[in-house]
Protein backbone atom coordinates (compact mmCIF):
# COMPACT_ATOMS: atom_id res chain seq x y z
CA UNK A 1 0.00 0.00 0.00
CA UNK A 2 1.32 3.42 -0.98
CA UNK A 3 2.06 6.42 1.30
CA UNK A 4 0.99 9.90 1.25
CA UNK A 5 2.96 12.77 1.82
CA UNK A 6 1.49 15.42 3.92
CA UNK A 7 3.45 19.13 3.50
CA UNK A 8 2.67 22.75 4.97
CA UNK A 9 5.26 25.29 4.25
CA UNK A 10 6.20 28.07 6.98
CA UNK A 11 8.09 30.79 4.49
CA UNK A 12 9.75 33.79 6.31
CA UNK A 13 9.89 36.83 3.72
CA UNK A 14 11.57 39.49 4.69
CA UNK A 15 9.47 43.27 4.54
CA UNK A 16 12.57 45.08 2.02
CA UNK A 17 11.32 48.47 4.26
CA UNK A 18 13.94 50.65 4.60
CA UNK A 19 13.81 50.60 8.13
CA UNK A 20 13.68 48.45 10.65
CA UNK A 21 10.28 47.26 12.00
CA UNK A 22 10.19 48.87 15.54
CA UNK A 23 13.22 51.32 15.33
CA UNK A 24 14.97 53.98 12.76
CA UNK A 25 18.02 51.57 12.03
CA UNK A 26 18.43 50.72 8.62
CA UNK A 27 17.89 47.39 6.98
CA UNK A 28 20.50 47.35 4.22
CA UNK A 29 22.33 43.84 3.69
CA UNK A 30 25.98 43.92 4.06
CA UNK A 31 27.18 46.64 6.68
CA UNK A 32 29.75 46.15 8.83
CA UNK A 33 28.90 44.28 12.16
CA UNK A 34 25.93 45.90 14.21
CA UNK A 35 26.78 49.80 12.95
CA UNK A 36 23.16 49.33 11.80
CA UNK A 37 22.13 49.22 15.49
CA UNK A 38 20.47 51.44 18.27
CA UNK A 39 19.00 50.89 21.95
CA UNK A 40 15.95 49.29 20.45
CA UNK A 41 16.87 46.43 18.31
CA UNK A 42 20.21 45.76 20.80
CA UNK A 43 16.89 45.85 24.04
CA UNK A 44 18.92 47.93 25.94
CA UNK A 45 16.50 49.27 29.18
CA UNK A 46 14.21 51.38 28.56
CA UNK A 47 13.90 51.38 25.16
CA UNK A 48 10.75 51.33 23.19
CA UNK A 49 9.32 49.69 19.97
CA UNK A 50 7.21 51.55 17.70
CA UNK A 51 5.86 49.66 14.68
CA UNK A 52 6.86 50.68 10.96
CA UNK A 53 3.67 51.91 8.91
CA UNK A 54 5.61 50.57 5.89
CA UNK A 55 5.64 47.05 7.33
CA UNK A 56 1.89 47.13 7.96
CA UNK A 57 0.80 48.04 4.59
CA UNK A 58 3.16 45.44 2.96
CA UNK A 59 2.01 42.64 5.59
CA UNK A 60 -1.74 43.96 4.43
CA UNK A 61 -0.48 43.58 0.06
CA UNK A 62 0.34 40.26 0.92
CA UNK A 63 -3.14 39.19 2.82
CA UNK A 64 -4.73 40.90 -0.44
CA UNK A 65 -2.83 39.07 -2.90
CA UNK A 66 -3.90 35.91 -1.37
CA UNK A 67 -7.93 37.03 -0.94
CA UNK A 68 -7.02 36.58 3.02
CA UNK A 69 -8.89 38.41 5.42
CA UNK A 70 -7.51 41.50 7.11
CA UNK A 71 -7.73 41.71 10.99
CA UNK A 72 -8.26 45.33 11.17
CA UNK A 73 -7.50 44.66 14.96
CA UNK A 74 -4.16 42.30 16.02
CA UNK A 75 -1.80 42.27 18.40
CA UNK A 76 1.80 41.90 19.00
CA UNK A 77 3.08 39.12 21.56
CA UNK A 78 6.29 38.11 22.91
CA UNK A 79 7.53 34.49 21.75
CA UNK A 80 10.18 33.51 24.55
CA UNK A 81 13.32 31.90 24.01
CA UNK A 82 17.18 32.26 24.76
CA UNK A 83 19.13 32.30 21.98
CA UNK A 84 22.13 35.06 21.96
CA UNK A 85 21.37 36.62 18.64
CA UNK A 86 18.13 37.51 20.31
CA UNK A 87 18.79 39.87 22.30
CA UNK A 88 15.51 40.47 24.57
CA UNK A 89 15.19 37.06 25.72
CA UNK A 90 11.94 37.05 23.20
CA UNK A 91 10.52 37.60 19.55
CA UNK A 92 8.41 40.30 19.22
CA UNK A 93 5.64 38.14 16.95
CA UNK A 94 2.17 37.70 16.38
CA UNK A 95 0.11 34.96 17.87
CA UNK A 96 -3.58 34.87 18.63
CA UNK A 97 -4.36 37.67 16.39
CA UNK A 98 -2.45 37.54 13.54
CA UNK A 99 -3.03 40.80 10.54
CA UNK A 100 -3.52 38.38 8.08
CA UNK A 101 -5.90 35.64 8.56
CA UNK A 102 -7.13 32.88 6.05
CA UNK A 103 -6.56 33.12 2.37
CA UNK A 104 -5.36 30.59 -0.64
CA UNK A 105 -3.05 30.67 -3.26
CA UNK A 106 -3.48 29.03 -6.72
CA UNK A 107 -0.78 26.79 -8.20
CA UNK A 108 0.37 25.87 -11.33
CA UNK A 109 1.15 21.86 -11.27
CA UNK A 110 3.49 20.37 -13.42
CA UNK A 111 0.98 18.29 -15.81
CA UNK A 112 -0.80 21.94 -16.20
CA UNK A 113 -3.55 21.62 -13.81
CA UNK A 114 -4.15 24.01 -10.92
CA UNK A 115 -4.73 23.75 -7.44
CA UNK A 116 -5.84 25.70 -4.46
CA UNK A 117 -3.51 25.65 -1.30
CA UNK A 118 -4.97 27.01 1.79
CA UNK A 119 -3.09 29.92 3.63
CA UNK A 120 -3.45 29.91 7.37
CA UNK A 121 -2.15 32.83 8.33
CA UNK A 122 0.61 35.41 8.00
CA UNK A 123 1.93 37.68 10.80
CA UNK A 124 4.40 39.91 11.40
CA UNK A 125 7.21 39.79 13.21
CA UNK A 126 11.10 40.82 13.76
CA UNK A 127 13.92 39.04 12.66
CA UNK A 128 17.00 37.93 14.88
CA UNK A 129 20.57 38.72 14.49
CA UNK A 130 23.21 36.03 12.82
CA UNK A 131 25.76 34.37 14.89
CA UNK A 132 29.56 33.96 13.57
CA UNK A 133 30.45 30.79 15.03
CA UNK A 134 33.71 30.57 12.74
CA UNK A 135 34.96 33.53 13.40
CA UNK A 136 37.09 32.87 16.77
CA UNK A 137 37.78 29.78 18.67
CA UNK A 138 35.88 28.86 22.16
CA UNK A 139 33.70 31.82 21.02
CA UNK A 140 30.74 33.23 18.80
CA UNK A 141 30.48 36.81 16.94
CA UNK A 142 26.91 38.02 17.41
CA UNK A 143 25.89 40.77 14.37
CA UNK A 144 22.88 42.13 14.77
CA UNK A 145 22.25 44.29 11.83
CA UNK A 146 19.89 41.86 10.93
CA UNK A 147 18.17 41.85 14.16
CA UNK A 148 14.77 43.68 14.07
CA UNK A 149 14.13 43.70 10.65
CA UNK A 150 10.53 43.22 9.37
CA UNK A 151 9.61 39.25 8.62
CA UNK A 152 5.79 38.88 7.17
CA UNK A 153 5.69 34.97 8.61
CA UNK A 154 3.60 33.10 5.90
CA UNK A 155 1.53 29.42 6.83
CA UNK A 156 0.08 27.21 4.46
CA UNK A 157 -2.15 24.62 5.22
CA UNK A 158 -1.03 20.87 4.97
CA UNK A 159 -2.37 21.28 1.27
CA UNK A 160 0.75 19.74 -0.64
CA UNK A 161 0.98 16.67 -1.72
CA UNK A 162 4.54 16.04 -3.33
CA UNK A 163 7.86 17.74 -3.00
CA UNK A 164 6.69 19.33 -6.98
CA UNK A 165 3.45 20.95 -5.36
CA UNK A 166 5.34 22.49 -2.54
CA UNK A 167 8.29 23.46 -5.02
CA UNK A 168 5.24 25.15 -7.45
CA UNK A 169 3.91 26.84 -4.18
CA UNK A 170 7.01 28.45 -3.11
CA UNK A 171 7.42 29.61 -6.39
CA UNK A 172 4.01 30.99 -6.70
CA UNK A 173 4.99 32.85 -3.46
CA UNK A 174 7.90 33.78 -4.25
CA UNK A 175 7.09 35.37 -7.61
CA UNK A 176 4.34 37.39 -5.84
CA UNK A 177 6.14 38.54 -3.01
CA UNK A 178 8.38 40.30 -5.82
CA UNK A 179 5.52 41.63 -7.91
CA UNK A 180 4.05 43.30 -4.67
CA UNK A 181 6.91 44.44 -4.09
CA UNK A 182 7.24 43.53 -0.30
CA UNK A 183 10.33 41.27 -0.14
CA UNK A 184 13.52 41.27 -2.52
CA UNK A 185 13.07 37.65 -2.91
CA UNK A 186 16.98 36.91 -2.36
CA UNK A 187 16.77 33.29 -0.76
CA UNK A 188 20.90 33.18 -0.48
CA UNK A 189 20.96 36.08 1.75
CA UNK A 190 17.84 34.82 3.41
CA UNK A 191 15.59 37.36 2.80
CA UNK A 192 13.35 34.52 1.45
CA UNK A 193 13.41 31.19 3.35
CA UNK A 194 10.85 28.10 4.32
CA UNK A 195 10.41 25.31 6.86
CA UNK A 196 8.42 22.27 5.84
CA UNK A 197 6.43 20.16 7.81
CA UNK A 198 6.49 16.64 6.07
CA UNK A 199 4.51 13.23 7.17
CA UNK A 200 3.46 10.24 5.96
CA UNK A 201 -0.08 8.48 5.77
CA UNK A 202 -1.68 6.14 4.57
CA UNK A 203 -4.43 8.23 1.45
CA UNK A 204 -8.01 8.90 3.39
CA UNK A 205 -5.95 8.35 6.62
CA UNK A 206 -5.61 10.63 9.52
CA UNK A 207 -2.32 13.24 9.77
CA UNK A 208 0.54 10.93 10.77
CA UNK A 209 3.19 12.37 13.21
CA UNK A 210 5.30 15.47 11.48
CA UNK A 211 8.94 16.55 11.21
CA UNK A 212 9.53 20.33 10.66
CA UNK A 213 12.57 20.81 8.47
CA UNK A 214 14.13 24.28 8.84
CA UNK A 215 16.79 25.90 6.55
CA UNK A 216 15.84 25.52 3.36
CA UNK A 217 16.89 28.49 1.40
CA UNK A 218 16.28 26.95 -2.41
CA UNK A 219 13.77 25.38 -4.54
CA UNK A 220 15.84 22.41 -5.10
CA UNK A 221 16.89 21.66 -1.16
CA UNK A 222 13.19 21.91 -0.43
CA UNK A 223 12.76 19.73 -2.90
CA UNK A 224 15.68 17.35 -1.50
CA UNK A 225 14.67 17.66 2.05
CA UNK A 226 11.12 16.76 1.64
CA UNK A 227 12.22 13.40 -0.50
CA UNK A 228 14.58 12.29 1.87
CA UNK A 229 11.92 13.17 4.57
CA UNK A 230 9.59 11.02 2.71
CA UNK A 231 12.47 7.62 2.88
CA UNK A 232 13.64 8.36 6.34
CA UNK A 233 10.07 8.43 7.18
CA UNK A 234 8.85 5.24 5.52
CA UNK A 235 12.05 3.20 6.55
CA UNK A 236 11.25 3.90 10.29
CA UNK A 237 7.46 3.54 9.63
CA UNK A 238 7.67 0.48 7.51
CA UNK A 239 9.77 -1.08 10.59
CA UNK A 240 7.21 -1.01 12.86
CA UNK A 241 9.06 2.27 14.44
CA UNK A 242 7.17 5.75 14.78
CA UNK A 243 7.94 9.31 13.82
CA UNK A 244 8.88 11.58 16.25
CA UNK A 245 7.64 15.14 16.37
CA UNK A 246 10.98 17.31 16.31
CA UNK A 247 12.77 19.93 14.70
CA UNK A 248 15.14 18.97 11.95
CA UNK A 249 17.54 20.67 10.05
CA UNK A 250 18.68 20.34 6.20
CA UNK A 251 22.57 19.65 5.44
CA UNK A 252 22.90 20.44 2.16
CA UNK A 253 26.29 19.07 1.60
CA UNK A 254 25.22 15.65 2.65
CA UNK A 255 21.50 16.07 1.15
CA UNK A 256 20.05 14.70 4.80
CA UNK A 257 17.50 16.20 7.02
CA UNK A 258 19.28 15.48 11.03
CA UNK A 259 17.56 15.90 14.33
CA UNK A 260 18.58 19.32 15.97
CA UNK A 261 17.96 18.15 19.54
CA UNK A 262 19.08 21.42 21.05
CA UNK A 263 15.37 22.91 19.88
CA UNK A 264 13.38 20.31 21.11
CA UNK A 265 12.93 21.97 24.62
CA UNK A 266 12.46 25.55 23.28
CA UNK A 267 9.07 24.83 21.80
CA UNK A 268 7.61 26.10 25.23
CA UNK A 269 7.74 29.96 24.34
CA UNK A 270 5.16 30.85 26.72
CA UNK A 271 3.37 33.57 24.45
CA UNK A 272 2.28 36.60 25.98
CA UNK A 273 0.93 39.98 24.82
CA UNK A 274 3.82 42.31 24.54
CA UNK A 275 2.67 45.28 26.76
CA UNK A 276 5.40 47.46 24.95
CA UNK A 277 3.08 47.74 21.84
CA UNK A 278 -0.79 49.04 21.99
CA UNK A 279 -2.75 46.81 19.92
CA UNK A 280 -2.68 47.21 15.67
CA UNK A 281 -6.28 48.83 14.78
CA UNK A 282 -6.34 50.41 11.18
CA UNK A 283 -9.65 51.33 9.07
CA UNK A 284 -11.16 50.04 5.78
CA UNK A 285 -9.77 53.51 4.59
CA UNK A 286 -6.21 51.90 4.82
CA UNK A 287 -6.77 48.64 3.45
CA UNK A 288 -8.40 50.47 0.63
CA UNK A 289 -5.22 52.79 0.06
CA UNK A 290 -2.94 49.32 -0.12
CA UNK A 291 -5.50 47.55 -2.56
CA UNK A 292 -5.67 50.96 -4.93
CA UNK A 293 -1.89 50.65 -4.83
CA UNK A 294 -1.67 46.93 -5.59
CA UNK A 295 0.15 46.15 -9.33
CA UNK A 296 -1.62 43.83 -11.38
CA UNK A 297 -1.24 40.31 -10.23
CA UNK A 298 0.37 37.61 -11.70
CA UNK A 299 -2.59 35.52 -12.39
CA UNK A 300 -4.81 38.40 -14.02
CA UNK A 301 -1.18 39.24 -16.13
CA UNK A 302 -1.64 36.02 -17.37
CA UNK A 303 -4.72 35.94 -18.86
CA UNK A 304 -4.20 39.88 -20.04
CA UNK A 305 -1.48 38.03 -21.85
CA UNK A 306 -3.42 35.56 -23.30
CA UNK A 307 -6.03 37.86 -24.60
CA UNK A 308 -4.39 40.69 -25.92
CA UNK A 309 -1.43 38.79 -27.34
CA UNK A 310 -3.10 35.89 -27.99
CA UNK A 311 -0.61 33.85 -26.56
CA UNK A 312 -1.12 29.98 -25.34
CA UNK A 313 -1.56 29.05 -21.72
CA UNK A 314 2.01 28.00 -21.65
CA UNK A 315 4.10 31.21 -23.44
CA UNK A 316 1.83 33.32 -20.93
CA UNK A 317 2.58 31.45 -18.13
CA UNK A 318 6.14 31.60 -18.62
CA UNK A 319 6.39 35.20 -19.44
CA UNK A 320 4.13 36.11 -16.24
CA UNK A 321 6.15 34.04 -13.83
CA UNK A 322 8.22 36.87 -12.96
CA UNK A 323 7.28 40.79 -12.72
CA UNK A 324 10.77 41.34 -14.73
CA UNK A 325 10.62 38.94 -17.30
CA UNK A 326 6.73 40.03 -18.23
CA UNK A 327 7.87 44.04 -18.09
CA UNK A 328 10.74 43.02 -20.58
CA UNK A 329 8.22 41.50 -22.80
CA UNK A 330 5.63 44.17 -22.92
CA UNK A 331 8.41 46.38 -24.03
CA UNK A 332 9.59 44.04 -26.88
CA UNK A 333 6.48 43.21 -28.24
CA UNK A 334 5.47 46.98 -29.32
CA UNK A 335 5.19 46.80 -32.66
CA UNK A 336 6.54 43.49 -33.26
CA UNK A 337 4.61 40.25 -33.76
CA UNK A 338 3.85 39.12 -30.37
CA UNK A 339 4.41 35.28 -30.96
CA UNK A 340 7.61 35.98 -32.42
CA UNK A 341 8.14 38.24 -29.47
CA UNK A 342 7.40 35.78 -27.36
CA UNK A 343 9.50 33.39 -28.68
CA UNK A 344 12.49 35.22 -28.79
CA UNK A 345 11.92 36.44 -24.75
CA UNK A 346 11.41 32.96 -23.80
CA UNK A 347 13.60 30.72 -26.18
CA UNK A 348 16.67 33.10 -27.08
CA UNK A 349 16.65 36.02 -24.57
CA UNK A 350 16.05 33.54 -21.83
CA UNK A 351 18.30 30.48 -22.48
CA UNK A 352 21.12 32.93 -22.32
CA UNK A 353 20.50 34.53 -19.38
CA UNK A 354 20.21 30.98 -17.83
CA UNK A 355 23.58 30.27 -19.52
CA UNK A 356 25.08 33.10 -18.21
CA UNK A 357 24.19 32.29 -14.77
CA UNK A 358 21.92 35.89 -14.76
CA UNK A 359 18.48 36.73 -13.72
CA UNK A 360 16.37 39.24 -16.03
CA UNK A 361 17.52 42.31 -13.83
CA UNK A 362 21.24 42.02 -14.49
CA UNK A 363 20.12 41.06 -18.45
CA UNK A 364 23.18 43.10 -20.79
CA UNK A 365 20.31 43.54 -24.17
CA UNK A 366 17.66 46.30 -22.69
CA UNK A 367 14.10 45.19 -24.07
CA UNK A 368 14.23 48.43 -26.26
CA UNK A 369 16.92 46.92 -28.18
CA UNK A 370 15.92 43.66 -28.82
CA UNK A 371 12.18 45.33 -30.12
CA UNK A 372 14.64 47.14 -32.48
CA UNK A 373 16.10 44.02 -33.45
CA UNK A 374 12.94 41.90 -34.04
CA UNK A 375 11.55 45.14 -36.11
CA UNK A 376 14.55 44.97 -38.29
CA UNK A 377 13.37 40.94 -39.08
CA UNK A 378 9.50 42.44 -39.34
CA UNK A 379 10.38 45.11 -42.06
CA UNK A 380 12.61 42.30 -44.22
CA UNK A 381 15.91 44.61 -42.97
CA UNK A 382 17.64 41.30 -41.64
CA UNK A 383 16.96 37.43 -41.67
CA UNK A 384 15.61 35.89 -38.34
CA UNK A 385 19.52 34.14 -38.80
CA UNK A 386 21.09 36.91 -39.18
CA UNK A 387 19.23 38.57 -35.86
CA UNK A 388 20.20 35.68 -34.19
CA UNK A 389 23.51 36.47 -34.67
CA UNK A 390 23.64 39.76 -34.24
CA UNK A 391 21.40 39.15 -30.70
CA UNK A 392 24.60 37.16 -29.58
CA UNK A 393 26.75 39.57 -29.85
CA UNK A 394 25.32 41.93 -28.65
CA UNK A 395 24.52 40.20 -25.46
CA UNK A 396 28.36 39.53 -24.95
CA UNK A 397 29.90 42.55 -25.88
CA UNK A 398 26.79 45.34 -26.64
CA UNK A 399 26.34 47.69 -29.28
CA UNK A 400 22.91 49.11 -31.18
CA UNK A 401 21.41 46.93 -33.46
CA UNK A 402 21.31 49.62 -36.48
CA UNK A 403 25.11 50.32 -36.27
CA UNK A 404 25.97 46.73 -36.47
CA UNK A 405 23.60 45.97 -39.10
CA UNK A 406 25.40 49.12 -41.14
CA UNK A 407 28.80 48.38 -40.20
CA UNK A 408 28.98 44.95 -40.96
CA UNK A 409 26.73 44.91 -44.31
CA UNK A 410 24.62 42.58 -43.02
CA UNK A 411 21.53 44.28 -44.57
CA UNK A 412 19.23 41.34 -46.08
CA UNK A 413 19.60 41.28 -49.91
CA UNK A 414 16.13 41.57 -51.59
CA UNK A 415 16.83 43.13 -54.76
CA UNK A 416 15.58 40.24 -57.29
CA UNK A 417 18.55 40.96 -59.77
CA UNK A 418 21.08 40.45 -57.14
CA UNK A 419 19.30 37.22 -55.72
CA UNK A 420 19.09 35.64 -59.13
CA UNK A 421 22.83 36.78 -60.19
CA UNK A 422 24.13 34.47 -57.27
CA UNK A 423 21.79 31.36 -58.22
CA UNK A 424 22.50 31.62 -61.54
CA UNK A 425 26.34 31.30 -60.33
CA UNK A 426 25.26 28.31 -57.99
CA UNK A 427 23.61 26.45 -60.77
CA UNK A 428 26.33 26.85 -63.24
CA UNK A 429 28.72 25.16 -60.62
CA UNK A 430 26.85 22.08 -59.67
CA UNK A 431 25.79 20.57 -63.11
CA UNK A 432 25.44 17.23 -61.81
CA UNK A 433 23.25 18.62 -58.71
CA UNK A 434 21.03 20.45 -61.60
CA UNK A 435 20.89 17.28 -63.70
CA UNK A 436 19.83 14.86 -60.56
CA UNK A 437 17.37 17.66 -59.36
CA UNK A 438 15.60 17.88 -62.63
CA UNK A 439 15.83 13.68 -62.85
CA UNK A 440 13.38 14.09 -60.11
CA UNK A 441 15.61 14.35 -56.96
CA UNK A 442 13.38 17.11 -55.26
CA UNK A 443 14.91 17.02 -52.09
CA UNK A 444 17.99 18.61 -53.64
CA UNK A 445 16.10 21.94 -53.46
CA UNK A 446 17.35 22.41 -49.99
CA UNK A 447 21.31 21.79 -51.24
CA UNK A 448 20.85 24.67 -53.61
CA UNK A 449 19.09 27.16 -51.04
CA UNK A 450 22.01 26.30 -48.53
CA UNK A 451 24.43 27.29 -51.42
CA UNK A 452 22.68 30.12 -52.07
CA UNK A 453 22.82 31.52 -48.86
CA UNK A 454 26.22 30.50 -48.03
CA UNK A 455 27.25 32.43 -50.91
CA UNK A 456 25.09 35.61 -49.85
CA UNK A 457 26.65 35.18 -46.29
CA UNK A 458 23.10 34.31 -44.86
CA UNK A 459 22.34 37.82 -46.01
CA UNK A 460 19.68 36.81 -49.41
CA UNK A 461 16.10 37.07 -47.81
CA UNK A 462 15.13 32.86 -47.45
CA UNK A 463 11.61 32.97 -49.25
CA UNK A 464 13.12 35.02 -52.25
CA UNK A 465 15.96 32.41 -52.82
CA UNK A 466 13.15 29.25 -52.83
CA UNK A 467 10.59 30.87 -54.99
CA UNK A 468 13.80 32.05 -57.61
CA UNK A 469 15.44 28.79 -56.97
CA UNK A 470 12.40 26.77 -57.67
CA UNK A 471 11.34 28.73 -60.73
CA UNK A 472 15.01 28.85 -62.32
CA UNK A 473 15.70 24.66 -61.80
CA UNK A 474 12.10 24.09 -63.13
CA UNK A 475 12.26 26.43 -66.49
CA UNK A 476 15.75 24.79 -67.39
CA UNK A 477 13.88 21.51 -67.30
CA UNK A 478 11.59 22.19 -70.32
CA UNK B 1 -2.77 23.35 41.61
CA UNK B 2 0.25 21.34 41.82
CA UNK B 3 3.74 22.79 41.12
CA UNK B 4 5.84 19.68 41.73
CA UNK B 5 9.14 19.11 41.61
CA UNK B 6 9.08 18.80 37.55
CA UNK B 7 7.34 21.56 36.87
CA UNK B 8 9.90 23.66 38.62
CA UNK B 9 12.67 22.45 37.40
CA UNK B 10 11.37 22.81 33.90
CA UNK B 11 10.56 26.32 34.74
CA UNK B 12 14.27 26.75 35.84
CA UNK B 13 15.95 25.76 33.20
CA UNK B 14 13.21 27.64 30.38
CA UNK B 15 13.83 30.55 32.92
CA UNK B 16 17.95 29.56 32.95
CA UNK B 17 18.31 30.03 36.21
CA UNK B 18 20.58 27.13 37.84
CA UNK B 19 18.45 26.44 41.30
CA UNK B 20 20.40 23.97 43.36
CA UNK B 21 18.43 20.38 44.22
CA UNK B 22 17.63 21.17 47.90
CA UNK B 23 16.11 24.50 46.89
CA UNK B 24 13.31 22.81 44.62
CA UNK B 25 10.86 21.98 47.35
CA UNK B 26 11.09 25.27 48.81
CA UNK B 27 10.65 26.93 45.50
CA UNK B 28 7.76 24.65 44.80
CA UNK B 29 6.17 25.81 47.83
CA UNK B 30 6.50 29.04 47.35
CA UNK B 31 5.26 29.13 43.64
CA UNK B 32 2.28 26.77 45.04
CA UNK B 33 1.54 30.18 47.15
CA UNK B 34 1.83 33.20 44.23
CA UNK B 35 -0.30 30.50 42.35
CA UNK B 36 -3.18 30.22 44.88
CA UNK B 37 -3.22 34.41 44.75
CA UNK B 38 -3.72 34.29 40.96
CA UNK B 39 -6.22 31.98 41.41
CA UNK B 40 -7.95 34.26 43.12
CA UNK B 41 -8.46 36.25 39.76
CA UNK B 42 -10.78 32.97 38.99
CA UNK B 43 -13.77 34.01 41.56
CA UNK B 44 -13.88 37.43 39.61
CA UNK B 45 -16.59 37.38 37.01
CA UNK B 46 -15.74 38.30 33.68
CA UNK B 47 -18.91 36.53 32.16
CA UNK B 48 -19.24 38.72 28.51
CA UNK B 49 -15.66 40.63 28.95
CA UNK B 50 -13.77 40.37 26.22
CA UNK B 51 -10.04 39.48 26.39
CA UNK B 52 -7.91 42.06 26.50
CA UNK B 53 -4.24 42.36 25.01
CA UNK B 54 -3.31 45.90 26.96
CA UNK B 55 -5.18 47.60 29.76
CA UNK B 56 -4.88 51.60 27.95
CA UNK B 57 -7.73 52.12 25.59
CA UNK B 58 -5.43 52.77 23.23
CA UNK B 59 -3.74 52.08 19.27
CA UNK B 60 -0.50 51.50 18.49
CA UNK B 61 1.05 54.47 16.84
CA UNK B 62 2.67 54.34 13.57
CA UNK B 63 6.31 55.81 12.51
CA UNK B 64 6.91 56.40 9.05
CA UNK B 65 9.81 53.93 7.63
CA UNK B 66 12.38 56.30 7.13
CA UNK B 67 15.96 55.19 7.95
CA UNK B 68 17.41 57.86 10.21
CA UNK B 69 19.88 55.87 12.92
CA UNK B 70 23.36 56.87 12.28
CA UNK B 71 26.30 54.12 13.46
CA UNK B 72 27.07 54.41 17.23
CA UNK B 73 28.05 50.96 17.42
CA UNK B 74 31.29 52.18 19.40
CA UNK B 75 29.33 53.79 22.52
CA UNK B 76 26.64 51.27 22.18
CA UNK B 77 29.28 48.39 22.75
CA UNK B 78 30.71 50.18 25.57
CA UNK B 79 28.25 48.10 27.59
CA UNK B 80 29.30 44.66 26.32
CA UNK B 81 31.18 42.24 28.52
CA UNK B 82 33.21 41.14 25.89
CA UNK B 83 33.31 42.35 22.19
CA UNK B 84 35.77 42.08 18.96
CA UNK B 85 35.77 43.31 15.49
CA UNK B 86 32.59 45.13 15.48
CA UNK B 87 30.76 41.71 16.73
CA UNK B 88 29.65 41.13 20.22
CA UNK B 89 31.39 37.89 21.47
CA UNK B 90 29.26 35.23 23.79
CA UNK B 91 30.30 31.39 24.82
CA UNK B 92 30.51 29.40 21.80
CA UNK B 93 27.37 28.28 20.66
CA UNK B 94 27.15 24.41 19.84
CA UNK B 95 24.63 23.50 17.55
ZN1 LIG C 1 17.62 49.79 15.95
Amino acid sequence: MEWEVVIGLEVHAQLNTASKIFCGCSTAFGAAPNTQTCPVCLALPGALPVLNAAAVDKAIALGLAVNAQINKRSVFARKNYFYPDLPKGYQISQYELPIVGKGTLTIALPDGREKLVGITRAHLEEDAGKSLHEAFSGQTGIDLNRAGTPLLEIVSEPDMRSPAEAVAYLKKLHALVRYLDVCDGNMQEGSFRCDANVSLRRPGAPFGTRAEVKNLNSFRFLEKAIEYEMERQQDILESGGKIVQETRLFDANKGETRSMRSKEEANDYRYFPDPDLLPLVFDEARIGAVRAALPELPDAKRDRFMQQYGLPAYDAGVLTASRAVADYYETVAVGVDAKMAANWVMGDLLGALNKAGLEMEGCPVAAEKLRILLQRIGDQTISGKIAKDIFELIFAEGGEVDAIIDSRGLRQITDSGAIAGLIDEIIAANPQQVADYRGGKDKLLAFFVGQVMKASKGKANPDQVNASLREKLKAGSQ
Amino acid sequence: MAFDAEAVIRTAHLARISLPAAEVAAVAEQLERIMEMVEALRNVPTEGVGSMAHPLDLEQPLRPDIAQNSDRREALMQNAPAARDGLFLVPKVIE
